[in-house]
């Protein structure tokens, strides 16, 4: 048996490389959000409240159409990023897995579903 | 090697109210996690909305109903004000990482900065889409 401590295991053994590619993506979608979002809430708060039609034509625009689908790539992806960090803080175990799973999930769940809605309204 | 003896550790947020008494730095920075968590409460109700657009009058009648009633509207007047505490709470983020504003004074400022502009940034928002 080896008297060693946790430190000195891993002394000398060079550093991970990696761990900061989590925060790095947040920061370059925050960005990205915080250039995109104020515009689509302006977008998308007039088109909210009209016909059917008046809907289906703000949408077919290809600006409106473009911005709405990047930003639910962006958010989506900043949201299961930003849900993973938070149950890697509070959850250990299954529940950490099953949490991370979800995470990915209910982002490429209604990801994919708003894509196929522009996609259907604007092509 | 040795396997690390296996230590029972406690699982964060145990500080919290116990050893650790809230205060403005760490009540803004939960704050950002759950306004970021409870936006996707919107965006499926957006998506639903929108994808009901796509689909047929009928459908959309339905998910219009929702989201232009006065559930709907608390729905998107409460996450309005969670996307603008976010943004703020976000930029305060950047500015953090840029080594800026870590003073205390300083950083406890920026938490207000996030809570009243996010107040006062809501309505405006309301006015400026209608």
């Amino acid at each position: 048996m080896r008297y060693l401590t946790d430190r000195k295991r891993a002394e000398r053994l060079g550093s991970a490389r990696r761990g900061t590619e989590a925060h790095w993506a947040q920061t370059i979608s925050a960005v990205a959000l915080a250039l995109m979002m104020p515009t689509w809430l302006v977008v998308f708060g007039r088109a909210l409240g009209g016909s059917r039609d008046s809907v289906l034509a703000t949408f077919a625009q290809p600006f409106p159409a473009i911005l709405t689908a990047l930003v639910l790539v962006v958010a989506m992806r900043h949201f299961a990023r930003g849900m993973v960090n938070m149950i890697d803080d509070y959850a250990r175990g299954t529940a950490r897995k099953i949490g991370i799973m979800a995470a990915y999930f209910i982002a490429g769940g209604i990801g994919a579903t708003g894509i196929f809605a522009i996609l259907k309204i604007a092509l | 090697m040795t396997a690390p003896k296996p230590v029972a550790r406690p699982q964060s947020p145990f500080m919290i109210p116990k050893y650790y008494r809230l205060q403005m730095t760490s009540a803004s920075s939960f704050a950002t996690r759950a306004t970021g968590h409870a936006i996707i409460v919107t965006a499926a109700l957006v998506v639903w909305w929108l994808v009901a657009a796509a689909t047929s009058d009928q459908a959309f009648a339905l998910a219009d109903l929702v989201a232009t009633s006065w559930f709907g509207d608390l729905v998107f007047t409460l996450s309005l004000w969670a996307f603008w505490y976010h943004f703020l709470a976000g930029l305060r983020h950047l500015y953090y990482d840029a080594l800026h504003g870590m003073e205390i004074r300083t950083a406890e400022l920026l938490g207000w900065v996030c809570f009243i502009g996010a107040t006062v940034l809501t309505p405006i928002t309301i006015l400026l889409v209608q």
